[in-house]
């Protein structure tokens, strides 16, 4: 195949993603379970298949070359899955709610994909947001721009406090405190009154410039939903976060993180300093999820703690190791399984933890590098040693 | 706050912390001799307080109803058949991966939690609900003024510290606690001096295991209830205590598991008494959050594990 289409051209990456835009609006179209599991097993399929003649390695390095095609490819994608269900709120929902899932991730990535700083505690960050968005929208009458802001800022915010603890400790020490951050992160949230106890509290819709975005649009006959203008949003904060990922990865700072995830001493003695670009890293992350979350509150239009447990970080967490550590493409593929998945599936609804758990056991055990394992740092891109 | 009162908060504070140190216990050996954290610990004393209740009811269908053989019966197979999971665990999940990054060991013991929490919850009858615990211990209490000492109470404290003191002597005192420690020290080491490796990892896993079950029924006993999401938040207090007390420290496990029921029963009894309005329920949070402070102040718990990194 490498013959047919050479190594430069474009076409095997516009291709995949075509296909893969596709099987997306069939997959979310499909109303019965029967439809649903074919197309799961036959797109398992025809993925196996098209490893086995070559195809996904000619996609990738297609897409390594054309990155930018690449990317755009992807963004026309998600708005033309976004366009077929312009008036179904439920496709749209879950469409915003992978995109800013993706978000979190993304942050995750940033803490223990590149720094190598464990977080067992997304969650909970990204319920920092969204309590901050539930608690600024219903008490005070900042423009909601800022709310978002004022999310991501509070969860780095908050997670500053764990700085101290993560910095001097290591390895499982270091796994301890999120954990325990989590635990009393929901605790916290269930006896607190304040705070809605555990019913949780009513989030107001977005309002950007007098712009509400829980009103629907109309266009003469056309009515569409107001997801839509969540899923822009979403997909606006999903892509500018994943270009920062990318640039930061890319960059000198992308450099020092993987050495310090690799090798703290060797670092330390390289003259780099660790401590800053820990905190870096968790920092910036913990402000993306934030961020992520006080969209997703406007969103829903509701929180309560029950969304921010202990079992939800382990999600977040499973979902960057499965789509491999370090690979924001990946993660944004494993993000749109994990989510989906079991909101179509609605037999395995119920089994969908024991599921999660049990696929994520199996790939650690036999796929530790994830579905999308990630590639060896390219300096110049396109460049093949 | 009368006498009475404070040796009754006492009392609890060293049952629960009983408990936790049991857990612990399991937490640190495993830690001692793989370097690892075997986060499905709590799960798996779920899992064999479940067993226990299971035993009873098959017990009861049978006809025994001689409340020491149950008590018996029950914490034979609920010990027994944790012991050998917590083997197969060791076996088919943690030693494949001993060459891999610990994060991937602690996810996946994370996830098998989970899988154990959820298949209670969706394959044992009406799962999702709590369930009753018999109560098969005597009820006699004494009270003295406002203290009242239930029976059941001393035995369970009683048994646990049994069961502490033989894993201790079971360490210190025989051949195979020697062999223990000796992959606990050194692996490649231990293993040159001709101890089989494996059978020693898997065998500390079923002793922890075993812990964890008596652990969990002496939880079922104490509580008379049980449900699936127990483990959770005891698998992460006994991970906490053994962290606390220092990684691979049985005596570090111990008081590291009386010090957090000790720091719960702070923050229930003063909590309201300092901020009139707040409710008990804070004292979890504010164990949790002395735990992550303390780990500012001793990054490696009380008793720091000796190491020193080459490089």
């Amino acid at each position: 195949m490498k013959r047919v289409f050479g190594p430069a051209s474009a076409f095997p990456a516009l291709a995949s993603m075509a296909g893969v835009t596709v099987f997306a609006v069939l997959f979310l179209h499909a109303e019965s379970q029967e439809e649903v599991m074919g197309l799961t097993l036959g797109a398992a399929a025809a993925l196996l298949l098209l490893a086995r003649f070559g195809w996904n390695a000619l996609a990738a390095v297609s897409f390594a070359g054309h990155s930018r095609t690449g990317q755009a490819a992807v963004l026309i994608g998600v708005l033309i899955i976004a366009a077929v269900f312009y008036d179904q709120h439920f496709p749209l929902l879950m469409l915003a709610s992978v995109l800013l899932y993706i978000v979190v991730c993304l942050g995750l990535n940033l803490q223990f994909g590149y720094a190598g700083v464990l977080n067992f505690a997304g969650a909970a960050f990204f319920g920092v947001g969204c309590y901050t968005a539930a608690v600024l929208t219903s008490h005070t009458s900042l423009p909601h721009l800022a709310v978002v802001l004022i999310g991501g800022l509070m969860a780095a915010g908050i997670g500053s406090l764990l700085i101290l603890p993560v910095l001097r400790t290591h390895g499982h020490y270091a796994a301890l405190v999120t954990i325990a951050f989590s635990i009393l992160f929901r605790v916290f949230l269930e006896v607190n009154d304040t705070l809605g106890g555990p019913q949780g509290m009513k989030v107001q819709g977005m309002e950007i410039l007098g712009w509400k975005l829980n009103d629907s649009l109309a266009f003469g006959e056309i009515e569409i939903s107001f997801y839509a203008n969540y899923v822009v949003l979403a997909l606006v904060m999903a892509a500018v976060a994943f270009m920062l990922v990318r640039r930061l990865e890319r960059s000198w700072i992308g450099l020092n993180l993987d050495a310090v995830r690799l090798d703290e001493t060797a670092c330390a003695a390289f003259g780099i300093d660790v401590a800053r670009w820990k905190i870096t890293a968790f920092t910036l992350g913990n402000f993306l999820t934030g961020l992520a979350g006080s969209v997703y509150a406007m969103m829903t239009g509701f929180v309560a703690p029950n969304s921010f447990t202990f079992g939800d970080s382990l999600i977040l967490v499973s979902i960057v190791i499965l789509g491999g550590l370090g690979n924001p493409w990946g993660l944004s593929v494993a993000a749109a399984i994990v989510l989906m998945l079991p909101e179509k599936l609605q037999f395995i609804q119920e089994y969908r933890l024991l599921l999660y758990a049990a696929l994520v056991i199996l790939i650690l055990l036999f796929r530790p590098g994830g579905l999308m394992p990630r590639q060896v740092r390219s300096y110049l891109p396109g460049w093949k040693p | 706050m009368t006498l009475g009162l404070l040796s009754q908060y006492v009392f609890n504070s060293l049952m629960l912390g009983m408990i936790y140190a049991m857990v612990a216990v399991g937490f640190t050996l495993f830690f001692g001799v793989l370097d690892i954290i075997k986060f499905s610990h709590g799960d798996v004393l779920m899992v064999g307080a479940f067993t226990g209740l299971a035993t009873y009811l098959g017990l009861e269908a049978l006809g025994v109803d001689s409340a020491l053989v149950q008590l018996l019966v029950m914490t034979l197979v609920a010990t027994l058949s944790m012991a050998l999971l917590g083997a197969l665990i060791a076996k088919y999940l943690v030693l494949p991966l001993r060459l891999a990054p610990p994060l991937n060991t602690l996810l996946l013991t994370l996830m098998l939690g989970t899988v154990l929490r959820e298949a209670v919850r969706l394959f044992y009858p009406q799962g999702s609900n709590p369930k009753p615990f018999p109560r098969l211990l005597p009820a006699d209490s004494i009270s003295f003024g406002s203290f009242t000492l239930r029976a059941d109470s001393v035995i369970l404290l009683l048994a646990g510290l049994a069961a502490i003191v033989a894993v201790h002597l079971l360490i210190n005192r025989t051949k195979l606690g020697l062999a223990i420690r000796a992959v606990a020290q050194d692996a490649e080491t231990a293993r040159i001096m001709g101890i089989n490796f494996e059978f020693i990892v898997l065998l500390t896993f079923a002793i922890g295991s075993g812990m964890a079950a008596l652990g969990g029924l002496m939880n079922g006993l104490y509580y008379n209830e049980i449900n699936f999401g127990i483990g959770l938040l005891l698998g992460v207090i006994g991970f906490s205590a053994a962290v606390v007390g220092g990684l691979g420290n049985i005596y570090g496990a111990i008081l590291g598991g009386f010090l957090f029921s000790a720091l719960q029963s702070v923050g229930a009894v003063t909590l309201p008494a300092l901020f009139p309005g707040t409710s008990t329920a804070y004292k979890d949070v504010f164990a949790f959050a002395v735990v992550i402070i303390f780990m500012v102040w001793r990054p490696t718990g009380l008793i720091a594990e000796k190491k020193s990194e080459r490089v």
